[in-house]
């Protein structure tokens, strides 16, 4: 890290004091607070037992919990491999054209990243309902066996859940891409199509190459918001059917506030932690090998 | 260079086709909201959100939305111009761990400190207060605010700083007078980020709250959703009226919106 600027100053301290304060009470302090509860076992009402590791072995060995990270997974397909893919796609296409409106464009499919996801969830919840407008339009085009109520089904719950992280989570990723795209100096593409590159030998040749930063980004922002899939799992499915929707982040708030398991629950909180430095660190690390 | 006809056709239907796709949910949630009442109130159009209004209590919702939001913006914000001052032009040992240790909570998600955080605020009795709902988020804005203000403050002039501190000005009159004022741009993108992520949050107020005078917006839509079953309409306009003051200011300063969230995870 550069020195930053300025002579060195004492009084700096006391700037950092106040956002320090706050800092450290209500966000560091409890993330302490939450390592230590994860090694007891308590119902946050009587006495808690000190049981070391076991919450932590849990995470590996409690079907439950094995299962809710397995959705996780499911959903990271969801909301960070196919909008990459998407706007991957989109943005070269849109980049190379030079279409008018694309800013209202921007503006638009950005729109689902702004809007709280609780409102998300209403919305969507209606659209999968077994009256709602999606099996309407199945039913429309004669594919009435396909209509189900779609979030009360074992098999279908979780990838509905996870379409509506691909609908919001494309938009960031195809501006962000946008915006990289925009960086590519014109003489780029106009030297690769001299050598004789087509339009997808342009795209990795030219294109892929460019962007990984802002792949990087995008990667890390959607894998983390999949992590963190609260409200709209909270609010669309509780989890169900049986636990087929249930995904770490709900199993925080259900054991703690719910079944009564508070250290296992500041476990999974923890191991979430742990789980979004690495893949924060781990991305980062592999985008500047890139471009270095 | 000009694309030919038939590329530049498909390029337009791909703008359309994903527009739509991003917008027909909003869309169809509006639009239920505006079509007649199929809960049996007789209501319809604009009506429909003075009934939802009305049996859902968004007013008491939104009051307590704004109270929090407003004062987490203020607060966040304030604190964070000082930190990021504090990193951003001047030297103090420490420095760079100290402003590591702010990084961490940008990473660090509610999941792993809501637990805790609602055990000890009970302890205190200060669960199912206000402040059990705000002072947690004031934290987390301060984290990416803090980080956002030392990048602006780092990358404004030094000649300025060095300009009013010849003219005599003491470092607090050079940071609100001389630093702060062509701030704005910057000021204005970490306001509305930290409005949007404040009224659109449901895990602290869902876990902090349980008296219905100091549930959120977002809290009393999901309550609402569990509870009134009757139809679709009057949800849907609880939905927009929950929805809609961060659109709107997203209407207005979408660049700030977009600006934030892109640079602001860039810079990480």
């Amino acid at each position: 890290m550069s020195s930053p600027p300025g002579e060195p100053r004492k009084i700096g301290y006391l700037y950092l004091l106040p956002a320090l304060v706050v800092y450290g009470l209500f966000l560091l302090y409890p993330l302490g607070r939450a390592v230590h509860l994860s090694l007891f076992e308590w119902d946050g009402i009587s006495l808690g037992k000190f049981v070391g590791l076991s919450n932590y072995a849990d995470v590996v060995a409690d079907a439950g919990l094995r299962a809710a990270f397995g959705h996780a997974l499911v959903l990271i397909v969801f909301y960070s491999v196919l909008p990459v893919v998407i706007g991957l796609a989109l943005a070269s296409v849109l980049q190379r054209a030079r279409v008018r409106g694309l800013a209202f464009f921007r503006t638009v499919v950005f729109l689902p990243q702004v809007v709280a996801m609780v409102v998300v969830a209403v919305a969507w919840r209606h659209i999968y309902a077994p009256d709602g407008p999606l099996n309407d339009v199945l039913r429309a085009v004669g594919l009435d066996g396909l209509a189900r109520g779609w979030l009360g089904d074992y098999t279908f719950a979780l990838p509905a859940v996870g379409v509506i992280g691909t609908w919001f989570e494309t938009g960031l990723v195809t501006v962000l891409l946008l915006a990289g795209m925009a960086r590519i100096p014109r003489e780029r593409y106009e030297a690769a199509r001299l050598d004789g590159a087509g339009s997808v030998a342009e795209f990795f040749a030219v294109v892929l190459p460019a962007v990984r930063g802002e792949i990087a980004v995008a990667v890390t922002l959607t894998v983390i918001a999949a992590l963190r899939t609260f409200d709209l799992v909270y609010v669309t499915t509780s989890g169900g059917p049986g636990n087929s929707t249930s995904v770490p982040s709900y199993e925080v708030y259900h054991r703690a506030f719910e079944l009564g398991q508070v250290g296992s629950a500041a476990a999974i909180g923890v191991c979430l932690t742990v789980l979004i430095f690495v893949i924060t660190l781990g991305v980062n690390r592999i985008a500047d090998r890139g471009t270095a | 260079m000009r694309a030919p006809a038939a590329e530049r056709f498909g390029n337009y239907l791909l703008l359309i086709v994903f527009g739509c796709f991003a917008l027909a949910p909003i869309v169809s949630i509006v639009v239920a909201a505006l079509g007649p009442d199929d809960g049996g109130s007789g209501s319809s159009g604009l009506g429909n959100f003075g009934k939802a209004w009305e049996i859902g209590h968004f007013g008491t919702y939104l009051r307590m939305s704004l109270l929090v939001s407003v004062s987490v913006v203020v607060a966040s914000v304030l604190l964070s111009i000082l930190s990021g001052y504090a990193f951003g032009t001047m030297r103090f040992r420490g420095a760079g761990v100290l402003f590591y240790l702010f990084l961490l909570g940008i990473m660090m998600p509610t999941e792993a400190i809501v637990v805790p955080l609602y055990f000890d605020l009970r302890t205190l009795g200060l669960t199912d207060t206000y402040w059990a709902v705000a002072l947690p988020q004031v934290a987390q804005s301060v984290a990416f605010g803090t980080f956002w203000m030392r990048a602006y403050f780092r990358s404004s002039s030094r000649s300025l700083v060095e300009a009013a501190r010849l003219d005599g000005a003491g470092h607090w009159r050079t940071l609100w007078q001389v630093l702060v004022p062509p701030a704005r741009p910057a000021l204005v993108t970490l306001i509305v980020l930290v409005f949007m992520w404040t009224w659109n949050e449901f895990l602290i107020p869902l876990v902090m709250v349980t008296s219905e005078s100091l549930r959120t917006a977002p809290l009393g839509l999901a309550f609402f959703s569990g509870q009134y079953t009757s139809g679709f309409t009057l949800l849907a306009a609880g939905a927009v009226i929950v929805g809609l003051p961060v659109v709107l200011v997203y209407a207005f300063l979408q660049r700030h919106f977009i600006a934030g969230m892109l640079e602001g995870a860039v810079r990480e």
